[in-house]
């Protein structure tokens, strides 16, 4: 009988935070400007400059680590990691070994399996480091340093996990958690969320771990997933066929569904951490921890919980609704301003999913405004615009956010209830159409439908739809 | 009075009188340095077109009453570890050759706010690792007493220009004495303030959690005016401390009466020169007659500061010095095939010999498996140490000692053993390792002219007490004097050739 192997999974995830300025100096962290623009002496090493903590990381960090169940340390340090590489630009990376900021938390994660708590070792923060960019033409290596500084937080789990449905339900949760604390956006493909996996393979029942490797370069939850199964194979191969496996870092390659080597243990290199003497020892104070703690947000589990009870929608709308912190503050201030729970449920659930959808956008892309979704459906209720002028409007707004009212009137889209107005065009409709007005007359209700529309066509889609069908009726 | 020899206070009330003109001080200096700077070598970098118009401009801004402060106009020189904005900025060393900052450093700032003219940047050990200034790329500076001397290190140019008139007055660094020993060696008033109270913005870090800027000066009313002008809080540098009381010329009063002094009994044992220790010991009574309780204790530890001090700094250093990589600024090497071929060969081209072998020292001591064997055990003994001076602090206002276990040595004699420079430390280290305050003045000279330096060390933040008792010694002491016409000083073509003889042992490290 072919043995059983388990798979004992343990990740390091490394998550952007949403700073305005970087995490030792007063450079801007925006994303994409022009080379090297984003940068001061400091954040480019130059001679004789120094840190200064920005306490907004500070604060995300420990927000962080309050929601996911951490110790938070309350006398901390950062350490300098050194090594030689031209996107790091003092050649040391300012990060913390000895005393992270954050230990010994867990987070719950269900799957099909059920309920299970997942173990966090540590949170510590660090800087993140430019980029490298070669220049084939002139054959050379350029650096841009406006990511030098950018904050980051690793999250470091315990070995926990047993399989890639484990490992997705740990990231969303984590995702979820710090989007909702608005410390990060956590977006895998634009690496604001970026997670490396240990993995290693021992039989079932066995006490001991099995060698780890470390895979790096995954983008994508499906690259993860795609990745933890390759590994897994790959390991129980080697073990079948007697080799060892080798405690080494690997990188995926997505496109090609495999993975190689980039270093292995034994040319692991020795960072020589130290704290850093230029940054004062970080205190935490009881004051300071209970007001980050005051300031923690409602998270997922608690907001469902409270839809269901306070807005009555279905179950699954909620979960979609909750599944982005953005689309969720968006549904409770519209529904706060218009007081239609179901109706700004079913435009987010119906047309602005559909839009996300067609347009390969995220929850957190949304940019038109609770007031403007507000307006549009007191627009609809009042029956000043019918269901389809509503879905144009709507759209619009979904690109522009425009004031749906103004838009309305300037395009002069209200509905017409003038029934004058509309008789003059149910009676040319009526004269136009023998065909279908004989057939309708003839017992082919269906036909009444046809009538409608030619109306509706006439009158540039701004009639109600009701009133038509009606008069239709009477004048037939 | 000759221009030069005047104090920098003296210098500012005359430009306030309006009895000499900035520009007259300046070219004083200026001329000072065409004369005497080919021998002495003070100096890395003068540029003496923008000395003339600095010169204009704190004239119109003194005129105009803009600066109106007691440093207004006085030419002062800056170490080359500090940052000037637009003015080269070596470290003495060569992989910094051509490296012209875009910034000052707060220092510089400050004193520039307070209408000082910066006259040039002076010559140094090589990333201020050495005691005698002979580690410098730039060749060595001489001790304006006797140019066949060091004038110690590694400050070693700011502290002859001062003794030499090339300035009025300079900023040097101090990571273990660097301030304190060359001060004592050149006969001048040099001050290391507590840690945190002038800003390391700037400053071009060897020992970060060491390192300290402060004055070097002609005598110790000079050194409190420069300290109240460096001294600020700076929300660049997180280890900046913010002070109320650095009114620091406020404390020059002549009275010991009732001050509490101890004098280690560990600091005047074996390795003491015989001719520094009576001379300190002459100080220690002159400061009992004026009023001083003054006692020998034991201090204890002293054997364990040069281990410790030599790990961390080594430590810290090798750390810092890493962003030298030729690729950013500075010197890269010119042919190299690859990216760790172009790092090696430009820091094994840019570095000196000492530089290499602090950054051997530190990566070792900070190496994995090594770490907690040497740099965790230094850290613990720093600690101890801190805690021994504390002690001693609590029962005394001051202690009182030797600042170097002897006086200048010739030039090209150290570098050979680096242990025994290392040695020579001794009684400087422990103050920075403690993060305390401590000020070296001149207490007499040796049998053969030169000075030596009297070391008085305060409690965390106690500049004013250390001032207030320096003032007092000084004042008893009497005139120390200035090395011209004191006859050592090599101005004839003899000597100078016998100098620049000695001055080629800097090079063969």
């Amino acid at each position: 009988m072919a043995k059983q192997y388990e798979t004992v999974i343990g990740l390091e995830v490394h998550v952007e935070l949403a700073t305005k300025t970087k995490i030792f100096c007063g450079c801007s962290t925006a994303f994409g400007g022009a080379p090297n623009t984003h940068t001061c002496p400091v954040c480019t090493g130059m001679p004789g400059t120094l840190p200064v903590l920005n306490k907004k990381v500070l604060e995300y960090a420990v927000a962080v680590g309050l929601a996911t169940n951490c110790t938070v340390t309350r006398y901390g340090k950062f350490d300098r990691k050194n090594y030689f590489y031209p996107d790091n630009p003092q050649n040391y990376q300012i990060s913390q070994l000895y005393l992270p900021i954050c230990r010994d938390g867990s987070v719950e994660i269900e799957t099909e399996a059920g309920k299970k708590q997942v173990g966090i070792h540590e949170i510590h923060m660090e800087e993140d480091a430019g980029k490298l960019i070669h220049d084939e033409w002139e054959d050379c290596s350029l650096v841009d340093y406006n990511r030098s500084g950018v904050p980051l937080i690793e999250i470091v789990s315990e070995p926990d996990m047993r399989n890639a449905e484990e490992v997705i339900a740990y990231l969303e949760k984590l995702r979820m958690l710090i989007q909702y604390l608005g410390a990060s956006d956590c977006k895998l493909q634009e690496g604001s969320m970026r997670a490396d996996v240990n993995l290693s393979v021992r039989e079932a029942g066995a006490a001991e771990f099995g060698t780890r490797t470390e895979m790096k370069n995954l983008n994508s939850f499906r690259a993860i997933a795609r990745a933890i199964e390759g590994e897994r194979e790959r390991q129980i191969e080697l073990i079948e066929s007697g080799q060892k496996v080798v405690q080494e870092t690997r990188r995926w390659d997505d496109g090609k569904g495999e993975s190689y080597a980039m270093r292995s243990k034994e040319d692991a290199q020795d960072y020589r951490y130290f704290p850093d003497p230029d940054l004062a020892p970080i205190v935490i104070s009881d004051e300071w921890l209970a007001e980050i703690k005051a300031a923690q947000p409602e998270f997922r589990t608690e907001k469902m919980a409270r839809y269901k009870k306070e807005y009555g929608i279905p179950d699954y709308d909620i979960e979609i609704i909750t599944g982005s912190k953005h689309m969720a503050d968006l549904f409770e201030e519209t529904v706060r301003l218009c007081g239609e729970p179901k109706k700004v449920s079913n435009w987010l659930m119906v047309e602005t999913l559909r839009l996300l959808k067609e347009r390969g956008m995220d929850p957190e892309d949304i940019c038109f405004s609770p007031e403007n979704l507000a307006k549009l459906i007191r627009l609809v209720d009042g029956k000043s615009i019918n269901g389809t002028v509503a879905k144009e409007v709507f759209e619009i707004m979904f690109e522009k956010d425009i004031d749906p009212e103004k838009y309305v009137e300037e395009k002069g889209l209200e509905t017409v209830s003038d029934e004058g107005a509309l008789r003059r065009a149910v009676e040319e409709v009526i004269a136009a159409n023998p065909k279908s007005v004989e057939d309708y007359r003839n017992g082919k209700g269906k036909a009444i439908g046809f009538l409608v529309g030619q109306t509706m066509k006439a009158m540039k889609g701004k009639a109600d739809p009701g009133m038509v069908n009606r008069l239709l009726k009477e004048m037939l | 009075m000759e221009l030069w020899k005047m104090t920098a206070l003296e210098l500012s009330g005359r430009i306030r009188a309006k009895e000499v003109s900035v520009a007259e001080a300046a070219q004083a200096m200026l001329d000072r340095i065409e004369e005497k700077d080919g021998l002495y070598h003070c100096y890395v970098t003068v540029d003496k077109e923008s000395v003339r118009k600095q010169a204009e401009e704190i004239q119109k801004r003194i005129d105009s009453g803009e600066f109106a402060g007691v440093l207004a106009g006085v030419p002062v020189a800056v170490k080359d570890n500090m940052c000037t904005e637009g003015v080269l900025t070596t470290c003495s060393s060569k992989i910094l050759g051509n490296f012209v900052p875009v910034y000052s450093a707060e220092a510089v700032r400050n004193l520039e706010r307070a209408g000082a003219l910066v006259l040039g940047k002076t010559n140094m050990d090589e990333f201020a690792m050495g005691s005698t200034t002979e580690t410098s790329a730039y060749g060595v500076t001489r001790n304006p007493w006797d140019t066949g001397r060091v004038p110690g290190g590694s400050s070693g140019g700011s502290a002859a220009a001062v003794a030499a008139g090339e300035c009025f007055a300079a900023l040097g660094s101090d990571t273990g004495g660097s301030i304190r020993q060359p001060a004592a060696f050149c006969g001048v008033v040099g001050m290391k303030p507590t840690y945190g109270t002038v800003s390391r913005y700037g400053l071009i870090a060897y020992g970060s959690s060491l390192d300290q800027i402060g004055p070097i000066c002609k005598d110790v009313s000079d050194c409190a005016a420069l300290l109240e002008a460096i001294a600020s809080y700076d929300a660049k540098d997180s280890t900046s401390v913010r002070r109320q009381d650095t009114d620091f010329t406020s404390a020059l009063k002549e009275d010991v009466r009732g001050m509490k002094i101890g004098v280690p009994r560990d600091y005047f044992g074996g390795g003491l020169d015989g001719e520094v220790k009576e001379a300190v010991q002459k100080a220690a009574g002159l400061l009992r007659e004026r009023g001083a309780a003054v006692e020998e204790f034991d201090l204890s530890l002293v054997e364990y500061a040069i281990p410790a001090y030599y790990t961390i700094a080594a430590a810290e250093a090798s750390s810092n010095l890493e962003r030298f990589d030729g690729i950013k600024y500075g010197f890269r090497a010119e042919n190299y095939t690859g990216l760790h071929d172009m790092y090696k060969k430009s820091r094994s081209e840019g570095f000196g010999a000492e530089v290499k072998r602090r950054i051997m020292l530190g990566s070792f001591v900070l190496s994995s498996g090594y770490y907690d064997a040497y740099y965790l055990k230094a850290l613990k003994v720093k600690a101890l140490i801190k805690k021994a001076f504390d002690e001693a602090l609590s029962k005394y206002d001051i202690i009182l000692g030797p600042v170097a276990p002897s006086t200048a040595p010739e030039l090209g004699g150290s570098l050979a053993d680096p242990i025994k420079m290392y040695l020579g430390d001794i009684y400087t280290v422990s103050v920075n390792l403690a993060g305390l305050p401590a000020i070296s003045l001149p207490c007499g000279k040796d049998s053969g002219g030169m000075p030596i330096g009297l070391q008085l060390i305060g409690g965390c933040f106690k500049e004013k007490v250390l001032l207030q008792a320096a003032y007092t010694y000084e004042k008893a002491r009497g005139e120390f004097g200035l090395p011209e016409g004191s006859g050592k000083d090599a101005g004839s073509i003899a000597d100078r050739e016998e100098a620049e003889e000695a001055g080629r042992y800097g090079e063969a490290i």
